[in-house]
């Protein structure tokens, strides 16, 4: 009886794999090199990790994988995680935490009850101790870094600020349940609570209208809407000047951004910038600062920013370069004891080498492999190319390496 | 077409409603002991009746098209597998029952704002544990714990529990336990609920239009009753022996036993009185719970010693193999036999041959039982691959044949059993009631002195039996 797997989990099958191992090892490469270290958190934590800091939606926490574990009579639930920057927070509390600099990064996989996939994989960095806005900043330009080496582009980097969103909403009237209700459904991608603003002041009105269908790509656009704000302005003035900081930083780096109070997504934990990466319509990535989550699950105020890159999505766009790999196929042409130990120490020299060598376990097509090497118990190899049909006796490892080596 | 129909609190009224309509049932009434009522007028239709609780599962899977519960169960399912094929159906307008969010007034929290900030943890008990996990989320409850009960939430606050969220009907009144409600998580009532693949694809119309709901005035929806919350109470627990005793069938032979032994317990008699029955010996309280409540409970320390049976010990000790409760005296009374139950008419006469079926007369084992992790091990260790659990709530006898393939259920003589067309494939084990308590608290140098006076009265008398 042939078993599926399970329901909206997926395998990885050979030629993902390789796209997995690219992604990872170019993110893993990039990070090491900007001096980020590599931690690993558990599949597992307590459920009120999550809860407790209160930055989870509901909707989100409605979509966990909770259960009691085997020693849980106490009614308290773990949770596969279901997300990657909450864990590292516990991580760096319960391990790190001593007012230095920490740069950490991960790849893990997450978990949430969807339709389709529920088990994703993500690529996460965090930069914590520091406000500055270079920090930000640092983090955007190494998310870019790792999609170019992947050869993926062009890149649209969209900006927008926590802290701006809920003066915008706070603007609105609502009151403090209504305010994190409508912030939820814009990290969710539903922008309909932001609806008519209504306000006395036609100056404020024009001004968050701009703020709201304009989308800017330069600071000069936080700069007209900082004009137009008028009256208003002291309630958007410690965002938007961060957000004009990071904008200015981003354009002398050449680095090009739109700014889209609306693209916020994600999580209620951050408080400031927050961007998403897009490659066309598709969102590879997306992070941003997140300054109070420290102290939400038990710690100093420490601040910090993050980001995470979709390996999922990542893996559909990104291309592979067809490497010329040399393969070599070693069969046998008896069965004696012998002639099969000829056969893996002529293969071990061969992948000492650098090659591909595989032993024939009687299975493959022979035409997968640029070479056939045929081990006699006595008498010469005969080393056959494939791609001519040249034909060579040889005597020892070292010549076959060498008419290999030619073709190079 | 296959309909379900509740047991219990809901029974009178749906048997009237089905009369009304011109059904013609025979055999659904408060006296029937059996389970398959028949219609006189659609002798096709087959009807069983189930607990309420079990009735939105039996729907959801499609061993039923249709099925009338309480709008609580389906709730209840629903708002942990919104995807599945249950689908709700009509408003019966009877039955009404809300289900409130319960404290103590000495909790001093008197709105569901003030629960974060009341307590460190909140400890929530429910029959309906996903309604509960619900709650705790869209609340943004920072900490909770969900401790699932078959019944009894009324007597849990404040010592056992922080809220307990509970069906009105079920408490005979908030004031007797010093309760008041913080909010209302939904009213229930009658509700018909259909599968959604048998909406599909059959008629069902020509038992719904026997189905004809009286135009009824709705009832005005119940105001909360004004909170009067007490002055703030801390009763000091330190020392104090907490026990509980089982209500239902174990009632009376806890009691017989505990008389002979010398306890004198004012209000734990034949009948329910009082969930809180006082004790004639310094030092111990008392609260009367349900016997498969018991070994959570004992775990999470919210009572130091309880008489429940060993079925339900092992139960949950097979769940929480590293749990702390223990067994201390066996009490020679209740005893039952554990058993694998299948249908007369299963060529089956051991486990073995059950597990042969599969794949040739049976695509898999739909195992049904109120021991759920018994049930699950014995599954298991029996290698009845592929099997399914299907949790029940009593009255599991009359699942089989249609609905499950094998039983694991508790019997005196197995009289029941042979009524009912089924036979026994295999015996697990033996229980009988026993005493238990918490290692961890056992151990409570306070404690020890009591706890050890009355485990020695009880074993004395167990002995004399």
């Amino acid at each position: 009886m042939k078993v599926p797997r399970c329901k909206g989990m997926h395998d990885l099958l050979p030629e993902d794999m390789t796209k997995f191992r690219r992604i990872e090892e170019v993110f893993r490469g990039c990070c090491l090199k900007w001096g980020y270290e590599e931690v690993r958190t558990p599949t597992l934590e307590y459920l009120h990790l999550f809860t407790a800091t209160g930055t989870l939606t509901p909707g989100m926490l409605g979509r966990v994988y909770s259960f009691l574990d085997w020693d849980g009579w106490s009614g308290e639930r773990v949770v596969l995680r279901p997300e990657g920057t909450i864990p590292a927070a516990r991580l760096y509390l319960e391990n790190i935490e001593g007012g230095e600099i920490t740069k950490l990064f991960y790849v893990e996989n997450t978990f949430s009850f969807e339709e389709m996939r529920r088990e994703r994989w993500q690529c996460g960095a965090e930069l914590i101790g520091s406000s500055h806005p270079m920090a930000d900043v640092e983090l955007v330009m190494l998310a870019s870094e790792v999609l170019g080496k992947l050869g993926i582009g062009p890149l649209e980097v969209k900006l927008c600020h926590a802290g701006l969103i809920k003066a915008l909403i706070s603007e609105l009237g609502w009151g403090a349940t209504e305010q994190t209700e409508i912030f939820d459904q814009i990290l969710e991608g539903d922008i309909k609570g932001l609806g008519e603003i209504k306000t006395e002041d036609a100056d404020l009105k024009r001004a968050l209208t701009i703020l709201l269908d304009v989308t800017g790509s330069s600071p000069g656009f936080l700069e007209n809407v900082r004009s137009l704000l008028g009256k208003a302005l002291p309630r958007f003035e410690p965002s938007l000047s961060n957000l004009t900081s990071i904008a200015e930083l981003l354009s002398a780096m050449d680095c090009p951004y739109q700014i889209d109070i609306t693209s916020g997504r994600g999580f209620e934990y951050y408080t400031g910038v927050m961007f998403q990466v897009y490659v066309s319509t598709e969102r590879v990535g997306g992070g941003g600062r997140y300054d109070d989550l420290i102290p939400l699950v038990g710690g100093p105020p420490v601040s910090a920013s993050g980001f995470a890159l979709y390996v999922d999505q990542l893996m559909e766009i990104v291309k592979m370069e067809e490497r010329p790999c040399q393969r070599i196929l070693v069969q046998s042409q008896g069965s004696d004891v012998k002639g099969l130990k000829s056969c893996f120490e002529v293969a071990r020299s061969l992948r000492e080498a650098g090659y591909l060598a595989e032993l024939d376990q009687g299975q493959k097509a022979v035409g997968d492999y640029r070479w056939v090497l045929l081990v006699p118990s006595k008498d010469l190899f005969r080393l056959t190319d494939q791609t001519t049909g040249e034909i060579s006796e040889l005597t020892s490892a070292a010549e076959i390496l060498m008419i290999v080596g030619e073709t190079e | 077409m296959k309909l379900a129909l509740p047991k219990g609190r809901l029974l009178s009224d749906t048997a009237a409603l089905l009369e009304m309509g011109g059904l013609g049932l025979d055999g659904y009434d408060e006296r029937s002991r059996y389970y398959r009522p028949k219609s006189a007028t659609l002798p096709d239709l087959f009807l069983k009746v189930f607990q309420e609780r079990d009735i939105p599962i039996q729907v959801a899977i499609g061993n039923y098209d249709l099925g009338i519960c309480g709008l609580d169960w389906v709730e209840e399912l629903l708002v942990k597998y919104p995807s599945g094929d249950l689908v709700k159906m009509k408003d019966l307008e009877y039955g009404r029952s809300n289900i409130s969010v319960v404290a103590s007034r000495y909790a001093g929290v008197s709105s569901v704002e003030e629960i974060n900030d009341g307590f460190d943890k909140v400890r929530i008990v429910s029959e309906y544990q996903n309604l509960a996990e619900s709650f705790a989320l869209r609340q943004r409850l920072r900490r909770f714990s969900i401790l699932p009960i078959w019944g009894a939430g009324e007597v849990f606050p404040p010592e056992s529990a922080d809220l307990a969220i509970v069906a009105e009907t079920s408490v005979s009144s908030f004031e007797d336990y010093n309760l008041v409600p913080l909010a209302r998580v939904l009213t229930s009532k009658a509700f018909l609920i259909a599968n959604r693949n048998s909406l599909a694809k059959a008629d069902l119309s020509e038992f719904l239009d026997y189905l004809r709901v009286p135009e009824e005035a709705t009832e005005e929806e119940q105001p909360l009753p004004a909170i009067t919350a007490g002055p703030f109470e801390t009763t000091p627990e330190g020392g104090k022996i907490r026990l509980a005793l089982p209500d239902g069938h174990q009632q009376r032979p806890t009691m017989e036993f505990l008389k002979k032994a010398g306890f004198n317990i004012c209000g734990y008699s034949e009948v329910l009185e009082t969930r809180r029955p006082t004790m004639e010996l310094a030092g111990v309280t008392v609260k009367v719970i349900r016997p498969q409540d018991m070994p959570l409970q004992v775990a999470n320390e919210n009572f130091d010693l309880a008489i429940t049976g060993k079925d339900w010990l092992k139960d949950h000790l097979y769940r929480f193999p590293s749990s702390p409760v223990k067994e201390i005296l066996e009490l020679g009374f209740g005893k039952v036999t554990i058993v694998a139950v299948v249908s007369e008419d299963l060529p089956a006469n051991d486990v073995g041959t059950l597990r042969g079926l599969v794949g040739e007369l049976l695509p898999n084992i739909r195992v049904a039982s109120e021991y759920v992790n018994i049930a699950d091990k014995y599954a298991r260790d029996n290698h009845l691959e592929r099997y399914k659990i299907i949790p029940t709530w009593g009255a599991s006898e009359a699942f089989l044949p249609e609905d499950v393939d094998l039983l694991i259920e508790n019997t005196e003589t197995g009289e029941t059993l042979s009524t009912h067309n089924l036979k026994i494939i295999d015996t697990l084990f033996e229980s009988s009631a026993c005493l238990i308590g918490n290692s961890n608290t056992l151990s409570d140098p306070l404690k020890k002195a009591s706890t050890e006076h009355i485990i020695k009265i009880m074993e004395e008398n167990a002995r004399r039996g």
